[in-house]
């Protein structure tokens, strides 16, 4: 993971670096004139994200290194009631060797790290995911804090996040309180989320914000201001869980508020879209839009993440298709 | 030109965009074989030119390849077109609108279905990335013949008492080809008239191969009619003896020399001109979303449009950091091919653009703007423009003042609702106007104060069909779209009565600037009665009787010859004098539609108390009988009633344009109205154009009929006694040939209604260009002011108003 700039806010907690040996984002004082000061208009929202999808596209090779690049920036995801152990360690081969060497090979990307960014599971399999991915550099992510409607005691949500940690969890995806956005309450949410990042220690934090729920494109942007004010790496739209999961609009608010923040204080904070990115159209659509709106620098597993649990397969027939021409199926790629 | 492949593995490190090339063989294959090859399109045939005067060469301004050779009509081709036009007419007119209908249905249909095709030549005609045809030009103009097909088959009970007008010229530019030829060819033709359209030189290859579409449709030949030329052959066609209808759309420039051509020629004429249009950020705004806007105000169609954003005015504490976020997303740009699918921006339509642009930037930099431009990649050969922001630019500034045309910003700071109001309205254009910002209450302020003709509210350069386009001042007059727009293409029923019939009573002996009174003023004299007290109206100006600037009077006489009295003799002074009373009335216009109706009703009431002495008026000027006399103030009495209903009723409406926006078109009053009466009913015609006026919000300078301007002037105590605030009705009598010139001179006159002479409507039309003024005419003819239909009725409410559309898209 990289930071290309650290803001000149030292850490609150004094947090220790990350396992990889990066500076985290810090946690500030709460300023809620920043909240206060967004303003978003969903119509142009709307308008822009209409508008994108003619204005970029990328055709033959750009949208196959584009799809393996999608591949690298993927939380690959289980969250089920009956996942189990065998079916974890299945989605952490699959996380391992997400393409086959066939396809790698004609497409001239052997040599590129060609592996998902993280595995994201609930707390129970952490320490198994964290034996099956022990050296491969990739990520091992726990969704915690009562995912994923985060209505359990305050402090079973921290001793869950440490024992997360412990397990050998990396990044720590928490979900924050509805009930404080809806009612406004943003000191509230600000002492909530920054005891879940302290509670985090070394683990990176993702706020889930639960976009489907808030009510308000406004709302959306002002949790985001507030999440990252206390401390969040990352800020995440959903559980997967709402009715209303990861959209493109609500995704541009999120990267304009990362986008003000940085402007702010300098600060870089990932983005991660989850719940209902399903195909390589989709994906591409996002890193164009990352690309557009927050940079390049943000095209990096440390910025940015796709939550995806189908998405995988999608791009797996994209690639066989760019190699052959022909169109692919699925029964043609090693299953997660 | 499409880079080399690049590695994959170089790409997924780089993660740049590579070449997303738009297919265009199949268009190449139609330029080489197309019908129009060195033709027009008239009658239905492809004809060779008669008498060429000259041929245009069609290039793609982004790479300069040939598209081919157009031939440029001259007199007798124009004439052709014309005399085909008018062969077609009555049968197109008298087809049932059902009919038309269909017709207009199977265009939106062709359209629909070669809509690809006519985005790929669209692009590569003018230059404009196959985004913005693909996206929006071709359904635009499809959207538009769908949506007149609809007024085709309802116009019959929707517009009684309304005909075609018969042929219309129509002249269109380069900017939007194919969706301007939508939006004059398909309201023309549903409203029953045939066309003889013109497009611009640059871009004339979308036109005829719609032409070959109205073939593959069945239209009738001759209801539509394309002959290609540039400037010449459009004054050909504007100039014909047999056209009734010009429509323009294209520069201020030459909209009025357009204007003055057909001064006095009885054509109907709409013209959508130049903009200079602000584009204002409140600091409660959207600042991300403003930053969109602006891409879609000034750097759509390389800002080539008239209605482009390119005032930026921005609340001073957001200005740092909206130019900031700006200039980020300017550095996003990518400028090329405009073929290429993501491509923000393509190439000026020609060479000659490309000079005005880079002389216009050079020369505001050199007035003091500081000039910006991303540093991103632009093609090497194709005329090219970088998206450029010039800040810090003063109001005097040319960036500020003149339409550029192309893709320049200029941008400047201002403190408060009021300022950024004086600034956005500082201008001689009124096309359009944008506000961002997040308080409804402060948006909608803005925006009734705006003097545009089309306002945007946190959006940008939308459009439709049902939406009415069109400008205040001198961004031209008519609106293009929805129901304002039919009315472009129809005229009123048997309106007029030829001078001498509806003016019989009006035909006094030409009053006489010198002598003395020999008469008694409204009264019969007898030997030994007690004389009555000598009466001599001044001039009514800011609510006052103000003595004529130059001292004089002139003689009033009766039907026999004998003196009724003197009236003042109006100069130009006193006009200046009764146009700055008119200004300073301003707030007229926002009272509420109730108290302009309690004044009128007053006013009738006051009127009522003073019947008896009008009619005795009118029969001694005029020669009336006593109850032709007594029955034209009645009436007078019936039309205040008739405004006072109307004043609080003359609604706008609400549009649902097919995206999520709500749009307000708001009837708004002209500003300043110059009326001259015409000679007959010297009451009664004098109020059925007063109280219109007035009723809508206007502030009026008017001139009484000059045979008989008693009436008028003894209205003043009417005025007077009904609450009407001053300046709102300012009378001057005198000479309307003199003093009405120089009242359609007037440069802060908004709107002329000349009841007058053909030659004064004519010198009104011609005077009026400099400003554009709506020009309202009897062309010397008569009204039957008595007659309720032509009396009185909306024809006349909707040439005291100004459509002004809102555009508010909502959503949370």
């Amino acid at each position: 993971m990289s930071r290309a700039k650290i803001s000149v806010v030292p850490s609150a907690t004094g947090a220790p670096a990350c396992p990889s040996g990066e500076l985290r984002a810090p946690i500030r004082p709460l300023d809620l004139d920043w909240v206060e000061a967004v303003r978003v208009n969903l119509s142009a929202v709307e308008r822009r994200i209409d508008s994108l999808p003619g204005r970029r596209t990328v055709k033959k090779e750009w949208q196959a290194a584009w799809l393996l690049k999608a591949i690298t920036l993927m939380d690959l995801t289980t969250l089920a009631g009956d996942d189990t152990d065998g079916r974890v360690e299945r989605l952490c081969a699959k996380a391992r060797n997400p393409v086959r060497r066939d396809l790698l090979a004609a497409l001239g990307a052997l040599d590129l790290p060609i592996r998902v960014g993280a595995v994201c599971v609930y707390h129970d399999f952490v320490a198994i995911a964290a034996q099956a991915l022990a050296g491969t550099g990739i990520e091992i992510a726990a969704v915690s804090t009562g995912f994923p409607a985060g209505h359990a005691p305050m402090e079973t949500k921290l001793r869950e996040i440490a024992a997360s940690v412990e397990a050998g969890a990396t990044e720590i995806d928490i979900v924050i309180s509805r009930k404080y956005v809806l009612t406004s309450q943003w000191r509230a949410l600000y002492d909530e989320v920054k005891a879940y990042r302290e509670a985090c220690g070394p683990a990176h934090m993702k706020a889930i914000l639960a976009t489907g729920e808030l009510g308000s494109i406004r709302k959306i942007g002002q949790a985001s201001m507030v999440a990252m004010q206390a401390g969040a790496d990352f800020i995440k739209t959903s559980t997967g869980m709402e009715p209303v999961n990861a959209t493109l609009p609500v995704s541009l608010v999120m990267m304009r508020m990362i986008r003000d923040y940085h402007e702010r204080t300098g600060t870089l904070i990932g983005f991660k879209p989850a719940g209902g990115i399903t195909n390589a159209k989709t994906a591409l659509g996002y890193l164009a839009l990352v690309k557009e709106e927050l940079g390049d620098e943000w095209l990096s597993p440390g910025l940015f993440r796709f939550g995806a649990s189908r998405l995988l397969g999608d791009i797996e027939r994209q690639l066989e298709h760019h190699v052959t021409g022909a169109y692919s199926a699925a029964n043609r790629h090693p299953m997660a | 030109m499409a880079p080399p492949p690049s590695p994959i593995a170089e790409i997924f490190s780089t993660m740049g965009y590579g070449p997303a090339p738009e297919q265009s063989d199949y268009v190449r294959d139609w330029l080489e074989t197309r019908p129009s090859r060195g033709r027009f399109f008239i009658g239905g045939q492809w004809v060779a030119p008669r008498d060429s005067i000259g041929a245009i060469e069609a290039r793609n301004p982004a790479n300069a390849a040939f598209l081919g050779n157009l031939p440029a009509a001259g007199a007798k081709d124009v004439d052709a077109a014309v005399k085909a036009a008018r062969a077609a007419f009555p049968a197109w007119s008298g087809l049932p609108g059902h009919y038309r209908a269909r017709f207009l249905y199977a265009l939106a249909r062709l359209l629909q279905k070669n809509s690809r095709f006519l985005a790929v030549l669209e692009s590569m005609d003018n230059g404009k990335p196959i985004r913005e045809t693909r996206d929006l030009d071709i359904p635009l103009a499809a959207r538009h013949f769908y949506h007149h097909a609809g007024w085709a088959q309802i116009l019959d009970r929707e517009f009684p008492d309304h005909a075609p007008i018969g042929v219309a010229g129509q002249v269109i530019p380069w900017n939007f080809p194919l969706l301007m030829l939508a939006w004059k060819i398909a309201p023309a033709i549903a409203c029953g008239n045939c066309v003889v359209l013109k497009p611009a030189e640059y871009t004339c290859l979308s036109a005829l191969f719609f032409a070959e579409l109205c073939d593959e449709a069945g239209l009738p030949p001759g209801v539509v009619n394309i002959v290609t030329g540039a400037g010449d052959t459009g004054a050909l066609i504007v100039n014909h003896p047999d056209i009734d209808k010009v429509a323009f759309t294209g520069s201020t420039e030459v909209g009025r020399i357009i204007r003055r051509a057909t001064a006095g020629t009885g054509k109907k004429l709409s013209l959508e001109l130049g903009g200079k249009s602000p584009f204002i950020v409140f600091e409660d705004a959207d600042l991300d979303g403003a930053v969109e806007g602006l891409v879609d105000a000034i750097w759509f169609n390389q800002g080539q449009v008239c209605c482009a954003g390119s005032r930026l005015l921005a609340e001073e504490s957001i200005a740092g950091r909206l130019y900031a976020k700006l200039k980020t997303r300017l550095s996003h740009f990518r400028v090329g091919d405009p073929l290429d699918k993501a491509v923000d921006m393509g190439a000026l339509a020609d060479p000659v653009q490309h000079q005005r642009v880079t002389r216009l930037v050079a020369q505001s930099v050199a007035e003091g703007a500081e000039v910006w431009t991303p540093d991103i990649a632009l093609p090497a050969q194709g005329c090219f423009f970088p998206p450029t922001l010039l800040t810090g630019v003063s109001q005097s500034n040319v960036a500020m003042q003149e339409e550029i045309f192309g893709p320049v910003l200029a941008a400047t700071t201002f403190r408060t609702l009021n300022e950024a109001l004086a600034l956005a309205n500082n201008t001689r254009y009124g096309l359009s106007a944008t506000i961002w910002s997040e308080n409804i209450n402060r948006a909608l302020e803005t925006a009734a104060r705006m003097k545009a003709g089309v306002v945007w509210i946190n959006t940008t350069n939308a459009l439709d069909a049902n939406v009415g386009f069109g400008g205040y001042r001198e961004s031209g007059f008519g609106r293009e779209g929805g129901r304002e727009g039919i009315i472009e293409y129809l005229t009123e029923k048997s309106a007029w009565l030829p001078a001498a019939a509806g003016a019989a009573t009006g035909t006094a002996p030409a009053a006489a600037s010198a002598g003395s009174v020999r008469g008694k003023p409204g009264a019969e004299p007898a030997i030994g009665s007690r004389p009555a007290i000598d009466q001599t109206p001044k001039n009514y100006i800011g609510g006052k009787q103000k003595r004529p600037d130059g001292a004089r009077t002139s003689l009033v006489l009766a039907p026999d010859g004998s003196q009724l009295g003197r009236v003042a003799l109006g100069n130009r002074k006193d006009i200046r004098d009764a146009v700055e009373a008119a200004v300073a009335a301003e707030s007229w216009g926002a009272q509420t539609g109730h108290a302009r109706a309690q004044i009128l009703f007053f006013m009738a009431e006051n009127l009522s108390h003073r019947a008896a002495e009008f009619a005795r008026r009118i029969r001694a000027m005029t020669g009336a009988d006593s109850a032709s006399a007594e029955e034209e103030v009645e009436t007078a009495i019936s039309r205040l009633f008739y405004y006072a209903g109307w004043a609080d009723k003359y609604d706008g409406a609400a549009h649902s344009p097919p995206q999520r926006n709500v749009v307000m078109a708001l009837n708004e009053p002209v500003g300043i109205l110059g009326i001259v009466c015409p000679p007959e009913k010297p009451l009664l015609a004098f109020v059925s154009l007063l109280a219109p006026a007035i009723a809508m919000g206007n502030r009026v300078v008017i001139i009484p009929s000059e045979a008989h301007p008693l009436a008028a002037t003894d209205f003043y105590q009417v005025l007077e006694t009904s609450d009407l605030p001053a300046g709102v009705v300012n009378i001057v009598t005198g000479k309307a040939g003199e003093i009405g010139k120089t009242l359609a001179e007037h440069l802060q006159v908004d709107g002329m209604w000349w009841f007058g002479t053909a030659e004064g409507a004519k010198m009104a039309e011609m005077a009026a260009a400099e400003n554009m003024k709506r020009v309202w005419t009897s062309l010397g003819k008569s009204r039957d002011w008595a007659s309720p239909r032509l009396g009185e009725g909306r024809e006349f409410l909707r040439r005291a108003c100004e459509v002004k559309n809102i555009w508010l898209p909502y959503g949370d």
